[in-house]
């Protein structure tokens, strides 16, 4: 349980997702890291280039300083590795479990808060754009695979995500070790 | 009876066709080599699209002062390196940052003969972290970084006329070396020219390399007689510590040399023991004299370029330094001097003879040490021609000029005269093999040919005359490259490429050795040039009497700003253009209508200046010149010039966005 909790630090050495963009002329894609606390990429140029394509059908820039969930999502982290800690303390079953539900549930709302800027991102778009394809979507894939325009775009989980993942797989295997233990 | 001249012309008939086809298939094999009906040689040098080569091939421009950056084996032409020439491409040596690096103590010098590339070495083997090239005409060496591949330093070498026998480096890239091909009075002087014997002097020059950031310095200077000193190498292994280089017209005339410095059987190879001359230098054996030579480096960070004036350089005298230099025998007027891998060989390639001379360092040493000598000239002794020789490569053919070698016992001559490279064994002096080259071989370059582990899988032929090898362009061709298969016992042909200007030596060197370091973009946060823009809000113009700075940025795919008025006639306008991309292979450019001088082509990250001084009152256009993304054709602005006694305002903006000083 203890262990569980702590794979949520990662999250502040590791970016959690990734939306890799291919095309003939990027051969080695353009690599985007969303991190629990900022935007960045492969290189510090990344979002800037990532940006400069984006311009050209009007989608407003990706400014990290605009986005809130960057700033206190963190302490949201941070307070669910205390809980987690003080879970894992007090050791008790129902308490694993709650904490597991509400990372649940906090994982949700944070994609669903995901799923809504990335509409926004590919639906708000600059009526004056100097390309418009009507009916083109420009809204990257929420996980998986998906062709805008001349692109492949790709989204992935990324290592803090896996961990997300290991820490809640750790939780529910504390819970069920728990249970089997008593009975 | 009847029938019989029918017969006769029959017989004719077929006789004329056996002829011809023998004929044509003689013309077949002599042409071409027997490649074409042996193996296949396209596949030795064919690269696939978006493969790389397997070595780099820095060729020297000759005349066009440059230095052209090809790959091997597949002939590619992959980059020109602007370096003593102004380049109206890369607007290097016309825009502000570049200038004074072409500037010399005779002023601003956009032109040079540039010979030799010798890339830096680390214990004897090529280590991809700087090519260095001599100019000729007016004495000076650079320095490209091979993170870049671009000039970073040029330093001029005050004392000499002709710097030919240059740069060839020292094992550890300890210093490069500088040698004057013409003889000039010392110091230089308004004297009788047929006083030449009595007046000229010939210097040598050694540059000391800082390790670190590569900045070079004249760190001593040997005086000797005015001969003309063509070529050098320095030692290696056993013979490290050592440069040779050959000398021509020890006759000391000055006038119709082809004869009057052919007349001597033998010349000189000059063997210079630079850690000896360290030992002087430290003893403060050396005279400080007066000089005026300019020093240009490039910064990385602030993108500019500054020169500064050395105004002393220490020279040493062979009277006064005995054991720094000896004269080594050798026919006839010797042109390259090359040192075998191992250390212990020193050829002299005789170019009015048809032996190649070897001398042996060992001997050499032996030699020195029993001092037997021939004689002294100007406190040089001059040791005895077979007490040093270790052996003579006879009649290999004619003209012979320069050897490299394959790291495997063998050495390979180019022979000018015979249009022929002659591969034979080191050690035994027995002539292997012999290969065409079409025509008029110089310089060959094996990678590695010249260090202590050459890579002998290619040779290139440089060649000085091309005449019918590709299509006609009229009376002027670019020069011609041959490149060699040498893996085998024979060397096989395998292609022919033009070159660009006169490829005199050339460099090759394993891409793994360079690709690791190669730079592709400058970070913009690393920018220190003082009129950089680090953003479109750091954009803006200033006024400060007649001239007026013009802070610009450019990103995909506009200017900021793009309008801008209240420009006189009679200013001195300094466009200063930061590039704001941080990606690979974004560049912009800019021109101005009327502007006297060439585009500025901005690499991401940095910053570039154009001076423009509009001469007429209008409103003219400027735009980006290198195709940067689709929707380069729109990135274009304006700037307004009014009259030059205008009241008009500073103003400057983009899109909605105007500002006003």
């Amino acid at each position: 349980m203890l262990l569980g909790s702590l794979c949520l630090l990662t999250l502040f050495v590791f970016p959690m997702w990734k939306i890799q963009l291919f095309a003939p002329q990027y051969p080695n894609g353009v690599t985007m890291h969303i991190w629990i606390n900022k935007i960045g990429g492969e290189t510090p140029g990344t979002l800037q280039n990532i940006n400069i394509l984006n311009h050209y059908i009007g989608m407003k820039p990706i400014e990290p300083e605009a986005i809130p969930e960057l700033k206190y999502f963190q302490y949201i982290i941070l307070a669910m590795v205390a809980l987690g800690v003080g879970a894992a303390i007090w050791n008790k079953r129902k308490g694993f479990l709650a904490w597991i539900i509400l990372l649940a549930i906090i994982g949700a709302v944070g994609i669903y808060d995901f799923y809504l800027w990335e509409y926004d991102y590919g639906h708000n778009l600059d009526p004056n754009a100097p390309m418009k394809f009507p009916d083109d979507s420009f809204q990257p894939p929420l996980i998986g695979k998906k062709n805008i325009i001349n692109f492949v775009a790709l989204s992935l989980p990324h290592i803090g995500g896996y961990f997300i993942m290991l820490g809640a797989a750790l939780a529910i295997a504390a819970w069920w070790l728990k249970g089997k233990l008593k009975s | 009876m009847k029938k019989q001249p029918f017969l006769r012309t029959l017989g004719l008939l077929v006789m004329t066709c056996i002829l011809v086809s023998l004929n044509y298939s003689c013309n077949t094999g002599g042409n071409t080599s027997s490649g074409v009906l042996g193996d296949d040689v396209a596949s030795q040098v064919y690269v696939a699209p978006g493969e790389y080569d397997e070595f780099y091939g820095f060729m020297s421009g000759g005349f066009s002062g440059q230095i052209s950056v090809y790959g091997i084996p597949s002939g590619r032409l992959l980059k020109v390196i602007p370096v003593f020439s102004q380049d109206a491409e890369k607007g290097y040596g016309y825009n502000e940052e570049t200038k004074p690096m072409l500037n010399t103590s005779y002023g601003f010098i956009p032109w040079d003969d540039a010979h030799h590339p010798e890339l830096s070495q680390t214990n004897g083997d090529t280590d991809g972290r700087w090519i260095f090239i001599n100019g000729n005409n007016t004495p000076r060496v650079a320095r490209i970084d091979l993170s870049t591949f671009e000039t970073a330093e040029i330093i001029e070498i005050p004392n000499s006329g002709g710097n030919h026998s240059s740069p060839f480096t020292t094992e550890n890239t300890e210093y490069v070396v500088a040698g004057t091909r013409f003889g000039v009075p010392y110091p230089q002087a308004d004297v009788a020219i047929n006083s030449y014997a009595e007046n000229f002097k010939g210097m040598l020059s050694f540059i000391s390399v800082d390790q670190t950031s590569g900045e070079m310095d004249v760190a001593f200077q040997v005086l000797l007689p005015a001969f003309d000193y063509d070529l050098a190498h320095s030692g290696k292994g056993k013979s490290h510590g050592w440069t040779f280089f050959t000398t021509y017209n020890t006759e000391e005339k000055s006038t119709l040399l082809e004869v009057n410095a052919s007349q001597n059987d033998k010349d000189f190879i000059a063997a210079v023991n630079w850690k000896k001359a360290e030992e002087y230098l430290a003893a403060g054996n050396y005279k400080e004299v007066p000089a005026n030579y300019a020093h240009n480096v490039y910064d990385e960070e602030t993108h500019m370029a500054t020169s500064t004036m050395k105004k002393t350089v220490k020279v040493l005298t062979p009277e006064d330094c005995p054991g720094l230099v000896y004269f080594l025998p050798t026919p006839k007027s010797p042109h390259g001097v090359d040192v075998d891998d191992t250390g212990e060989y020193i050829i002299g390639n005789g170019k009015l003879s048809a032996d190649l001379s070897v001398h042996s360092f060992t001997k050499m040493q032996e030699a020195i040490a029993n001092q037997s000598y021939e004689t002294t000239i100007a406190g040089v002794p001059v040791l005895k021609f077979e007490d040093v020789l270790a052996g003579v490569v006879e009649k290999a053919g004619l003209g012979p000029l320069h050897t490299e070698f394959d790291g495997k016992g063998n050495a390979y001559t180019s022979f000018f005269i015979t249009s022929e490279v002659v591969k034979w064994k080191v050690g035994t002096w027995e002539v292997l093999d012999r290969a065409p080259t079409y025509y008029s071989v110089g310089h060959i370059m094996i990678p590695g040919g010249d260090s202590k582990n050459p890579e002998g899988k290619y040779l290139v032929a440089l060649n000085k005359i091309t005449k019918d090898r590709y299509l006609p362009t009229g009376p002027e061709m670019n020069h011609s490259a041959q490149l060699y298969d040498i893996s085998g016992d024979k060397m096989k042909l395998l292609l022919d490429f033009p070159t660009v200007g006169e490829p005199h030596y050339a460099q090759g060197i394993s891409a793994d050795r360079v690709v690791p370091n190669v730079k592709k973009f400058y970070p913009i946060e690393e920018n220190k040039h003082p009129y950089r823009a680090m953003g479109e809000k750091d954009t803006r113009v200033e006024r400060d009497g007649n001239t007026v700075h013009i802070y610009m940025t450019t990103i995909r795919s506009h200017f900021a700003p793009d309008n801008i008025e209240g420009i006189k006639v009679g200013d001195k306008v300094y466009l200063h253009v930061t590039n704001l991309e941080q990606d690979w292979d974004v560049p912009h450019g800019v021109a101005i209508q009327g502007a006297e001088n060439a585009e500025l082509l901005i690499m991401p990250g940095q910053t570039e200046t154009m001076l423009w001084e509009p001469k007429s009152v209008g409103v003219y256009p400027f735009y980006c010149t290198d195709f940067c993304s689709a929707l380069h054709q729109e990135m274009q602005g304006y700037i307004r010039v009014s009259p030059a006694n205008s009241n008009l305002p500073l103003t400057w903006g983009l899109n909605d966005e105007q500002n006003q000083s």
